[in-house]
């Protein structure tokens, strides 16, 4: 297992859009540390040719038909918006961008 | 009004005699919350409002006029519901959840909201952004979590039962350090549809009460079918409290030797011996059996949980819902002050772990590997069934610790859960039952059965319930 | 020094359902902004997917019409990112077992042909929109969140902008014909993204990829590729490095020009969507669909060509939708002459639409009624130029033909023994006439079915009038 530094740490925490100051950064890295080291006594098991289980639904997925329901209504929707204008979310100019597609 | 010596049905008489009105009993209700509360801190919102409905049916259903406690993961339309958590301090739910509906069909009432670890990550609920709920047997320690506030609104008489929710043993753990029951249904069993997701394959709602009955009842109303949760069965839900009452004569009990290993406190273990010797008596066969891979449940549950939550909290980003740092500048500021100002530190952590566990050079050695011993330890568990119908052992390896004790220690806390989250990774039913008191404090008999065999379950801690009467016993915390 | 071009194409289509793929509020097109929503559009905390079976339905039909092997097993998978047209902060698509892979499509540039090989297919949700102000704001729409979209990935076998040309005209043709989407980059139910590297010629390993999204036209593609592959060897020549990044077409100067340089790829911290379980597609599912699976344009215009007589160039514009194919199809189903039919629908309807500005769905025109009308010309009942007021009629009202004839008293008179009688008086009231006609004048003719047409008010067969007066005059 590879050292967790603050560096890492900070390439995490952009992945999680959250920022820490330094003191946080250098509590967070030492706890991370921690926790990621506990998470790696996983590498000292045999899994050579387990399946993955990522669920515990013992049958195949429901499908629902295509049968459009009555949308809900804008104002009942953009009542918890923190700033809205003309019937839109309003949010600060996106200035960087993921790929998306 | 004090639910200590009532049970649905008790109550239930009284309404439909006319002996108790149901309007009184609402009102009651919030005022002993008002009162005790400020001794356990359980509620995040208590509804001042609340009125049972004008058609109470006492007949059709059981529940009818009665107040019943919802964690405040469980969204009610119009109803304050903030995770415990400062990012969501202002939001109210445009829509119900599914296990509300259907209370709300069967005519139960909502007096509030119940406090919890934030986002359901936590085994104390010291993580509130609303302050720590107290144990109501020992105001100094800590309820469990993260359905504490539940759990000590159950214990303390505040309500008669309350819906918790249990990714890791949520339920059973705060059961356990309460005295009360607790049980975590099948993966499956009851729909998800207006649970804010933590771990979403490993999130379940489930019921505690006082008395077993009372969670069978209230398990009666909430499982089954829902179109909008397509990860729940469509197979049959058995009235549950057919199988209480019954014989465990021939039962086939396994006890992991893994549960009853140093790693468990003596008086926690004599408390649960002194239970699995009663079923013994009873005619129960008991079984030594080994679950190998609990060694590993702890990382396994801790990136699988930590992953998934990584994911289902980006959602929380201060745009459509929620709180929104006031001072961002731009979308990145957004994102980055709204979150990292309104989630507390644990969430952060498990939001961390998740993000790095998913990454691209690291997904392999941790989702990946967690996935297969995740594999390994449901087969534990497979070979277990083989020649038994429950598995029984501790809820948890202490009683409740004081309050303050383990928050600064992350990895410890998180050994809290090592006996409780395997039913998670496999999907099992599973509860815990008062087994009895060590030092004053409750100890949990927790028992697990094969998918969707709660009534397995519902024997089994019926029959510890009429052994130990511990019900008898009153929290000594709320005794002035 | 020579260099080869890799060309790689992602396709996304909106597949044609009528709820989204997740969530069942409606697909809608054009609607006021976030009137087309519900919780789960707008990720709420506590709301979760449920999979829309059409999606899968439409999903497996492109993948049968492009000889894709469809996944035994299926799940969803989820891309994260932050963005605020996406409100989970997460995409529902597909990345580890997707809908169907290996596929292939046919192309012919300069008379050779080439297979080029689908990578995979996938289905997966759109997500909102974003509109960006002047005033330092962004504003969000999610209707077209939880649209549902399958994204065609190409395998790197296209060689030249051509080539990528007519594979993209290929695949939307294939698409449209099985119906599963509108393919209408206009209104973005087809969208391209486009990715070339350049190396040179002999070396194994391929350039570094340079990325152009969100295409206006394949001519703007064709454009772009072929602008790129001149900018990259140069950029090669002069030793210089390719860089990773995304570009954008300027139609304007028809230049590329840089957006932003890629630092290797994004972490979209793939893992299994945990909300859906896994989805086994059974082989009677794929049968039954494969059963129903529309005619391809290429079988329609082989029919069309080889059996029915059309010109290609007619038939060509027959298949420009699936709509006007199938219309004619219906309408020679229903006893249309095809050649007739043919004619009728590229001239007259084509006419109507463009001039009305409307399609074939919005009129009220039926195959069975251009059946009708044309079967009415054919048996000679009625002329062409009542034919045109027949057709005004029926485009407009919706008239069956032959009722709205027969009504108005249009049928034409075909019966000889009703005509005869009449040649004879107008031949025989018009002696100078006759005598035109033997010195050969053959304006004579035309001045005789004049008579005859003013007498009918319209009504003979010209073609029977022309020859009962020239048996007429010759008989004298
Ligand atoms: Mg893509
Ligand atoms: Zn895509």
């Amino acid at each position: 297992m590879e050292k967790v530094t603050e560096d890492m740490i900070k390439h995490v925490a952009n992945l999680s859009r959250l920022e820490f100051d330094d003191a946080e950064l250098s509590k967070f890295t030492s706890q991370m540390g921690d926790i990621i080291n506990m998470a790696h006594q996983l590498a000292e098991v045999d899994t050579e040719g387990v399946p993955e289980t990522v669920q515990v639904v013992d049958r195949d997925t429901t499908f629902r038909e295509d049968v459009p329901a009555k949308p809900t209504d804008r104002d009942v929707m953009m009542k918890n918006v923190p700033e809205k204008a003309n019937g839109f979310i309003k949010v600060p100019v996106i200035i960087d961008k993921d790929d998306n597609d | 009004m004090n639910y200590l010596n009532e049970t649905i049905d008790s109550l239930n008489k009284k309404l439909a005699a006319g002996e108790l009105s149901a309007t009184d009993l609402t009102k009651e209700t919030i005022a002993n919350i008002k009162q005790t509360d400020q001794k356990l801190n359980a509620w995040i919102t208590v509804d001042e409002d609340a009125k049972p409905a004008a058609d109470l049916d006492f007949k059709k259903s059981k529940l009818a006029g009665i107040p019943i406690g919802i964690k405040d993961n469980i969204v009610i339309d119009g109803m304050l519901t903030t995770a415990a958590s400062h990012i969501l301090d202002n939001f109210v739910p445009v829509y119900d959840a599914t296990v509300i509906e259907k209370l709300k069909a069967a005519q139960a009432v909502f007096v509030g909201k119940t406090n919890m670890d934030e986002f359901a990550m936590g085994s104390s609920t010291e993580h509130s952004y609303y302050g720590a709920t107290h144990n109501p047997w020992n105001l100094d320690k800590v309820p469990g979590g993260s359905s504490g506030g539940s759990a000590a609104a159950v214990a303390s008489g505040q309500v008669v039962a309350a819906l918790g929710s249990d990714t890791g043993g949520s339920i059973r753990q705060p059961a356990a350090f309460n005295g009360i029951f607790g049980i975590k249904p099948t993966f499956g069993r009851v729909s998800r549809w207006g649970l804010i997701a933590f771990g979403s394959s490993l999130d379940q709602i489930g019921v505690m009460s006082k008395r077993v009955k009372d969670s069978a009842e209230v398990l009666n109303v909430i499982a089954g079918y829902d179109e909008r949760d397509s990860t729940v069965s469509e197979k049959a839900v058995p009235d549950y409290t057919k199988f209480l009452g019954q014989d465990v004569k021939g039962l086939r009990v396994a006890v992991p030797k893994e549960y009853m290993s140093d790693a468990v406190d003596e008086g926690v273990k004599a408390a649960v011996q002194s239970q699995i010797d009663a079923l013994k008596a009873a005619g129960a066969i008991i079984n030594e059996v080994s679950l190998p891979h609990t060694k590993y449940v702890v990382p396994t549950y801790y990136i699988i949980a930590s992953s998934e939550a990584s994911s289902n909290l980006q959602r929380f980003d201060g745009i459509r819902y929620g709180y929104r740092a006031k001072d961002a500048k731009n979308l990145l500021d957004v994102y980055l002050k709204s979150r990292s100002e309104g989630f507390g530190d644990e969430v952060k952590r498990r939001i961390m772990l998740g993000s790095f566990t998913l990454s691209a050079g690291s997904y392999d050695a941790y989702f990946r590997q967690a996935s297969k011993v995740r594999t390994l330890i449901c087969q534990d568990f497979d070979k277990i069934w083989e020649e038994n119908d429950v598995v029984v052992g501790p809820t948890t390896t202490t009683t409740a610790f004081g309050i303050g004790e383990e928050i600064s220690d992350p990895i410890k806390m998180y050994n809290n859960d090592i006996l409780t989250i395997s039913a998670n990774l496999a999907g099992l039913p599973a509860a815990s039952v008062p087994a009895g008191l060590s030092d004053g404090m409750p100890v949990g008999l927790q028992i697990m059965a094969k998918r969707f065999d709660e009534g397995n379950v519902f024997k089994v801690a019926d029959f510890v319930e009429r052994n130990n009467k511990f019900y008898e016993q009153k929290p000594a915390g709320m005794e002035d | 020094m020579n260099f080869k071009s890799t060309i790689g194409f992602e396709v996304h289509f909106e597949l044609k359902t009528k709820s989204k793929i997740f969530s069942p509020s409606p697909v809608t097109y054009g609607a006021k902004p976030n009137t087309a929503t519900n919780v789960i559009d707008w990720g709420y905390p506590g709301v979760l997917p449920t999979v829309n079976k059409e999606v899968y339905r439409l999903g497996i039909m492109v993948a049968l019409a492009t000889h894709s092997t469809v996944s035994p097993v299926t799940h969803f998978d989820r891309k994260n990112y932050y963005y605020p047209d996406s409100p989970k902060a997460y995409q529902i698509t597909q990345f580890f077992q997707p809908l169907a892979h290996d596929g292939y499509v046919e192309i012919e540039v300069g008379g050779k042909k080439k297979r080029i090989g689908i990578h995979e297919m996938h289905i997966e949700e759109d997500a909102g929109k974003n509109t960006h102000g002047t005033n330092g704001f962004s504003y969000v729409d999610l209707n077209r969140q939880g649209v549902p979209l399958l994204e065609v990935v190409s395998e790197p076998d296209i060689e030249t902008p051509e080539e990528g040309y007519a594979y993209l005209e290929k695949l939307r043709k294939i698409v449209q014909f099985t119906g599963a989407s509108d393919v209408k980059m206009e209104e973005g139910s087809m969208r391209v993204d486009t990715n070339i590297s350049i190396r040179p010629a002999g070396q194994k390993e391929l350039g570094t990829k340079v990325e152009m999204k969100n295409l206006n036209s394949f001519d703007h593609v064709r454009r772009s590729l072929a602008y790129e592959e001149k900018r990259q060897e140069q950029v090669l020549l002069s030793g210089g490095r390719v860089q990773m990044s995304t570009r954008r077409f300027d139609e304007a100067t028809g230049k590329t020009v840089l957006e932003r340089v890629k630092e290797g790829d994004a972490d979209y911290r793939y893992f299994p969507e945990p909300d859906i379980a896994p989805y086994h597609i059974k082989q009677e599912w794929i049968d039954e669909i494969a059963a129903g699976l529309p005619k391809s344009a290429e079988a329609r215009f082989d029919q069309y060509v080889n059996e029915f007589g059309i010109k290609p160039y007619d038939a060509n514009v027959l298949l420009q939708t699936k709509e006007s194919s199938d219309f004619f199809d219906r309408a020679v189903a229903a006893g249309a002459d095809p050649t007739l039919a043919a004619n009728w629908m590229n001239t007259q309807v084509n006419g109507y639409l463009n001039d009305h500005r409307v399609e074939l769905a919005d009129i009220k025109l039926t195959p069975e009624n251009l059946a009708k009308m044309i079967k009415l010309i054919k048996d000679g009942t009625i002329s062409s130029k009542i034919a045109k007021k027949v057709f005004a009629e029926t485009v407009e009202n919706g008239t069956d033909p032959k009722e709205f004839v027969e009504a108005k008293g249009m049928v034409q008179l075909s019966d000889e023994s009703v005509l005869a009688p009449m040649v004879k008086e107008v031949v025989d009231n018009n002696p100078q006439s006759v005598e035109d006609f033997k010195n050969g004048k053959d304006r004579a003719i035309g001045f005789l079915v004049g008579q005859i047409m003013k007498q009918t008010r319209g009504k003979a067969n010209p073609v029977v009038v022309n020859k009962l007066l020239n048996k007429e005059l010759q008989s004298r």
